[in-house]
């Protein structure tokens, strides 16, 4: 196995702005290989979108403290100083946004918010730029692109705003791309034309995507591999077949038992996880899903959890695998 | 953007008629006979009724407005009771003093409120914030009548620097373009400034707070822009509002300045207003209050037509 693109290792991110301080990400080590889609899933809450914008340094400097490694294509991102780390962000990565009309600036028209990202990273004309942005709403299927290119956010629908999103953060060629639930806000049938689009350009264009989400339906559509976040912990991750047919985590299995097309037997009870996720600034002693697992005994309430390794490429932050291992056999 | 700037002009005829029923009313419902104050007090019968005719205070106040707008539709507000003179010769030039002074005053306020304002902003809740905060209570909190005399003896009366009083030298009552006159109006100017300095600072403010929490910023940096780039989407997305506040606070300096302009006996809209009052000059009250109330419809009519033209979101 090559190098991965990106390499995020022992992450941890620590909002210091409260009164007391909240870890919103602990120990995440993560790698995305070139042209690799990975999933990012979990509840909301549990540092999915933290994470992501740990990997740009997009969270507030001076509330947050940054800890690990993080390394983009070799270059060490949390080294980068101011210039480095606006040619890198939009340059090498983008990001794209749950809510297109709130990460729009609402008195710009798209076309305008382009070709201005396009000029702040490459020397080229206005005319140039414009006509780049008109490529690339051809490209994300903006239907009469070119009057498009003139409105302001608000002026059209969800979809087509997504979709200008996705044109506007892949208007300088990135190779990364971050997208933070970039169809939750929509309607289930936009949802899948975004999901396949985003899927198409992956391919297309080589890039590597992290996709964070709380669907695990959309994650094994796009993503070659999940990673599944609990109150900011990878608590497993594997390849998405292996973690769909095989999970080992209990909280895993909690999350696919819950989803809805598994109970829609009528008058049947939907097998939700009792309890709710752990207040980040008050965090448990052990695992912190202990306290809502069905397995847990007095050993996973005390120390740190290590990932254990399953098989090659399949890990899960757990001590009582053996457990969960009954599952293998059917 | 032709279309609505024709329709908000057409919305603005109704809302002149309005203003010019309700100031004709407001100077005839206040009690008092306007012509005692002219007439000597032995003055004849005779006489009395004579002048009642010829200024048409024996028709009925039906008949009394709608000559009086018919005149003024043509630009004659009629003649001032105390002075004898066109009411519209004196509302023009007083208009035309305070204008100058109101607008000078509003763009220093404006240029000093927004940098108050985006600095506080931009540092909430820091010493800088406090500290720019503090200007901005002060400027709306503190009597601008007596910050004006502060002032007065300050700079003119201790150092000698700036005149107290007047628009000009020798009693002049028309501005001039010249080092002069401007020198007489630093002081009013800047004790005039403090009000729209201080609403303005606390409006943008809020804006740039807000604006600074929405999502879009981070958007901006996830697209790699500087710290500048940021902060110019800000402007122009703190611009709308800002500036209508400050059309707002022209409109209310045109006419509201009375304090002020008797503070340092500038020649405007706000002395004339006071002199007609107290010598009961029903035209000339009439008169300025009409244009005053002109000004300020024409001057929202700008502010929102300035509005759409910013902010794409507000309907044309």
């Amino acid at each position: 196995m090559t190098a991965p693109f990106l390499s995020i290792r022992n992450l941890g991110v620590t909002f210091t702005g409260g009164t007391r301080p909240v870890r919103a990400v602990n120990d995440v080590s993560l790698d995305v290989a070139e042209g690799e889609a990975v999933a990012l899933i979990g509840e909301s809450g549990s540092g999915k979108s933290v994470t992501m914008r740990a990997v740009m340094r997009l969270n507030p400097e001076k509330r947050s403290k940054l800890e690990g490694q993080i390394l983009v294509g070799g270059r060490d991102v949390m080294a980068m100083n101011t210039r480095q780390l606006s040619a890198f962000r939009g340059g090498e990565a983008a990001m794209i946004f749950q809510e297109p009309l709130l990460a729009l600036d609402p008195v710009y028209t798209l076309g305008d918010q382009i070709v201005e990202t396009i000029r702040r990273h490459e020397p080229i004309s206005k005319d140039d730029a414009r006509a780049r942005a008109l490529e690339l709403f051809d490209r994300v299927r903006i239907p009469s692109a070119k009057s498009r290119l003139d409105n302001y956010p608000h002026e059209m629908s969800g979809g087509m705003r997504q979709r200008a999103m996705i044109a506007l953060a892949l208007s300088c060629r990135p190779k990364l791309l971050l997208a933070d639930e970039p169809t939750t806000a929509l309607d289930a049938t936009v949802q899948i034309q975004v999901l396949l689009l985003l899927r198409e350009l992956q391919r297309d264009l080589g890039l590597s995507i992290i996709f964070v989400t709380h669907d695990i339906g959309a994650a094994v559509e796009v993503a070659d591999r999940i990673a599944v976040m609990y109150a900011g912990q990878i608590v497993e991750q594997a390849t998405a077949r292996d973690l769909i047919r095989n999970p080992r985590h209990p909280y895993t299995l909690g999350l696919l038992k819950s989803r809805a097309h598994d109970a829609m037997v009528k008058g049947s009870k939907l097998d939700a996880i009792p309890g709710a996720p752990p207040d980040l600034a008050n965090l448990p002693d052990g695992c912190p899903f202990s306290p809502r697992c069905f397995l847990s005994d007095a050993g996973c309430r005390a120390g740190q959890i290590g990932m254990q390794q399953i098989t090659d490429g399949h890990q899960a932050r757990c001590r009582r695998l053996d457990q969960t291992a009954l599952q293998d056999a059917s | 953007m032709l279309g609505y700037t024709l329709r908000r002009i057409i919305y603005t005829a109704p809302v002149l008629l309005g203003v010019s029923v309700v100031c004709f009313a407001l100077v005839h419902i206040s009690p008092g006979d306007p012509l005692i104050s002219i007439l000597p007090a032995d003055a004849s019968v005779e006489l009395q009724e004579r002048l009642l005719v010829l200024y048409g205070f024996d028709r009925s106040y039906i008949e009394q407005f709608f000559l009086w707008l018919g005149r003024a539709l043509q630009g004659d507000l009629g003649t001032s009771i105390a002075t004898g003179r066109p009411v519209t010769t004196e509302v023009m030039r007083a208009v035309g003093n305070t204008l100058m002074l109101a607008s000078v005053a509003t763009v220093i306020g404006f240029v000093l409120g927004c940098f108050f304002g985006f600095v506080a902003g931009y540092f909430s809740n820091s010493p800088l914030d406090k500290a720019a905060s503090a200007a901005a209570v002060f400027g709306v909190s503190v009597p601008h009548y007596w910050l004006g005399m502060v002032l007065v003896i300050i700079f003119s009366a201790q150092l000698g620097w700036l005149p107290a009083a007047g628009a000009g030298p020798g009693g002049s009552s028309q501005w001039k373009f010249n080092l002069e006159h401007l020198s007489y109006m630093v002081l009013p100017a800047i004790t005039m400034s403090v009000i729209p300095m201080g609403i303005i600072a606390r409006t943008v403010r809020a804006l740039v707070a807000e604006i600074l929490a929405q999502e879009f910023v981070i958007g901006l940096r996830a697209r790699g822009l500087s710290e500048f780039g940021v902060f110019m989407h800000v402007v122009k997305n703190a611009a709308p509002t800002a500036l209508a506040v400050m059309g707002v606070q022209l409109g209310y300096l045109l006419g509201g300045s009375i304090l002020i302009e008797t503070v340092f006996s500038w020649p405007g809209t706000g002395m004339l207003l006071n002199s007609a009052i107290f010598q009961r000059d029903l035209p000339l009250l009439q008169g300025t209050i009409l244009v005053l109330a002109m000004f300020f419809v024409v001057l929202n009519l700008i502010v929102d037509v300035m509005q759409s033209a910013l902010d794409p979101r507000i309907k044309r």
